[in-house]
């Protein structure tokens, strides 16, 4: 019979768990109750008692300074201890920069494997969970009989649990510290003015190459294309993604959007966001069109391209028109209502 | 500066991302049609990092770079062919599989054993680069998988940035969510370093480093060692494409007001 522990982390402030992790915890609830599994929880944080509000079954948790901080060696230690306390079958956890940095180290001092990216669990007589691979092209099913398994689920692919209730009782698990000889200095992040990355945005506004080619007169009018394109973002509060040969284009010496980094990339070597909604504009190839946009819900493009096969299929609204126009007047009309 | 490092770049090959893939079960596993013609690269991430690790190395006189990838001798010297002309290094290949579907903990045991079996290398110096993930696997576990068999307890994902300071500490910027980045500062060597896209250009081809390098990595790709990919009780379910096809509205009359006012309207109550 299987046992399932779910692995939590707290979020930056420290007194809540992040999202991602209370995704987890409500996997790990259907998982335990379609196999009647046992179920524990695991929260790595350094004061776990206030983080523990409404968790279903057993919680372990670690606890200290050393706990505030994500950092692999640290991190490993207290996933390990806690697995190896909680001596369950299956692991969950959020694939979050924090766990996806130790999460491999762990299932290995535990003498288990591991799979990640997991966008959801099924099967009947046994576990199987669903993965992509070459990025996001092809989709597979697979299955392990080795345990400890450990699953790293992708953030959006689960409800977070309410974490409704009384707080639960947790048992502190000691942890053997290695010698710590990292620290986390701090974070850096662009202005709240200029941050064009924003995860819970409900739109994804992709610019693509054409932003920054010659227009109709001859000239370029990259200035005018990131006034457009910030101007929306501000009023739309959505988040920006950019295709690659746009964003390459800064290191070849090009004219450049100036608040486009590698950061906003999407596609082969770059994120595959989860919005619900997405607006492509200028992007002519797969990068955005299939791969960047696998997790995308409505799908709309603007483009000059009334052949551009890569639309075809994979999104809902195609309009062949100038996005420079096109921009400019959905801005107006956004700044009026 | 003086701090000499050895630095192990962990790449795979990968096909091209313009080549249209479709999955076929074979004797061994899941695998690509016509996978061993496809045109290959190395991979993306990975390339990024041997693109660092070189740039690092060139600033720190002494410092030594090898580049251990894993895949079929052919496709290896293929791919090598054109890399070869990026940056100098010394290549510790591994005959095995190609693709994404092997295991990654057989992965990373082959891999480990090779830089292991590397001559002259001193683990204290150690800097352990390779891609966060691997574009096509994508799991981002081998590397942190190989670093925890060699007993690295430092370990940095999402690496867009290293700066290295005169006492042999260094900085690292990791890729966090939310656009942001993580700053830590560690003591020293040796440490996992997992690249996102980092800050360099693709170094333009350069015939004298190639011939240079070439005559190294014939020799080293006839003498490779063979790995057999244990499966780790993987096993896969079902390998599809995704079918989800969309019926798409093509307009073509639509006037820019007129499409501003439909897509106003369909952002609507979200904004």
């Amino acid at each position: 019979m299987e046992s399932i522990f779910v692995l939590t982390h707290a979020d930056e402030s420290g007194v809540a768990l992040t999202r991602a992790s209370l995704e987890a915890v409500t996997a790990g609830m259907e998982l335990a109750a379609r196999l009647s599994a046992t179920l524990k929880i695991g929260i790595v944080a350094a004061d776990p008692q206030p983080l523990s509000k409404g968790l279903p079954g057993a919680v372990l948790a670690v606890a200290g300074p050393a706990f505030a901080q994500p950092r692999f060696a640290s991190d490993a230690a207290a996933c390990e201890a806690l697995c190896r306390a909680a001596e369950a079958s299956i692991v969950l956890a959020p694939g979050s920069s924090r766990f996806a940095r130790v999460m491999a180290a762990v299932a290995h001092r535990v003498g288990g494997v591991i799979d990640t990216h997991i966008t959801a669990l099924g099967g009947e007589a046994a576990v199987e969970a669903t993965r992509w691979f070459y990025r996001q092209r092809i989709e597979a099913v697979v299955t392990r009989t080795a345990r400890p398994w450990f699953l790293l689920l992708d953030a959006g692919t689960h409800m977070a649990c309410a974490g409704e209730g009384a707080n639960a009782t947790v048992e502190i698990v000691p942890v053997n510290l290695p010698s710590l000889r990292t620290e986390v200095t701090g974070i850096r992040a662009p202005r709240q003015d200029e941050q064009t990355i924003r995860p819970d945005a409900k739109l994804l506004f992709v610019a693509g190459a054409g932003w920054t080619k010659k227009q109709p007169d001859g000239q370029m009018h990259t200035d005018e294309a990131g006034k457009l394109i910030h101007g929306f973002l501000r009023l739309s509060g959505a988040s920006l993604g950019s295709s690659k040969s746009l964003v390459d284009q800064g290191g070849e010496g090009h004219s450049v959007l100036p608040f486009l980094t590698h950061l906003n990339q999407i596609g082969q070597t770059g994120s595959t966001p989860r919005h619900p909604k997405g607006l492509s504009t200028c992007c002519h190839g797969e990068e955005p069109h299939v791969v960047g946009w696998r997790f995308i819900g409505e799908r709309r493009a603007i483009s000059l391209d009334p052949n551009c096969g890569w639309t075809r299929g994979k999104a809902d609204v195609v309009y062949i028109a100038d996005a420079f126009q096109v921009m400019a007047k959905v801005n107006e009309r956004l700044a009026k209502s | 500066m003086s701090n000499s490092l050895h630095i192990v770049v962990c790449a795979g090959i990968v096909p091209d991302p313009l080549q249209t893939l479709e999955p076929l079960a074979t004797p061994t596993g899941p695998g690509l049609k016509n996978e061993m013609v496809l045109p290959a690269v190395l991979d993306p991430w990975a390339a990024s990092a041997l693109y660092e690790a070189a740039a690092l190395a060139a600033k720190n006189p002494g410092s030594k770079l090898w580049l251990v990838a894993l895949g079929p001798k052919a496709k290896l010297q293929q791919v090598m062919m054109t890399v070869a002309q990026k940056v100098a290094f010394e290549l510790v290949p591994v005959d095995g599989p190609i693709g994404g579907f092997p295991d990654a903990h057989a992965t990373a045991a082959a891999l480990s054993s090779a830089i292991e079996s590397i001559a002259g290398l001193d683990h204290t110096k150690l800097l352990l680069f390779g891609g966060w993930e691997s574009a096509s696997r994508g799991a981002g576990v081998t590397l942190q998988l190989i670093g925890e068999r060699l007993g690295i307890v430092d370990q940095f994902f999402g690496v867009d940035e290293i700066s290295l300071r005169e006492d042999g500490s260094f900085e690292v910027l990791e890729r966090v969510e939310g656009g942001k980045h993580q700053v830590s500062k560690c003591a020293g060597t040796p440490a996992v370093l997992g690249w996102a896209t980092g800050n360099l250009a693709e170094p333009r081809n350069n015939p004298q480093v190639g011939m240079a390098n070439m005559r190294t990595i014939m020799p080293a790709l006839q003498k490779a060692q063979t790995a057999k990919l244990d499966a780790n009780s993987l096993s896969y379910v079902s390998v599809n494409l995704p079918r989800q096809q969309r019926e798409t509205r093509v307009e073509k009359n639509m006037t820019p007001d007129e499409i501003a006012a439909e897509l106003v309207d369909w952002l609507g109550k979200d904004f």
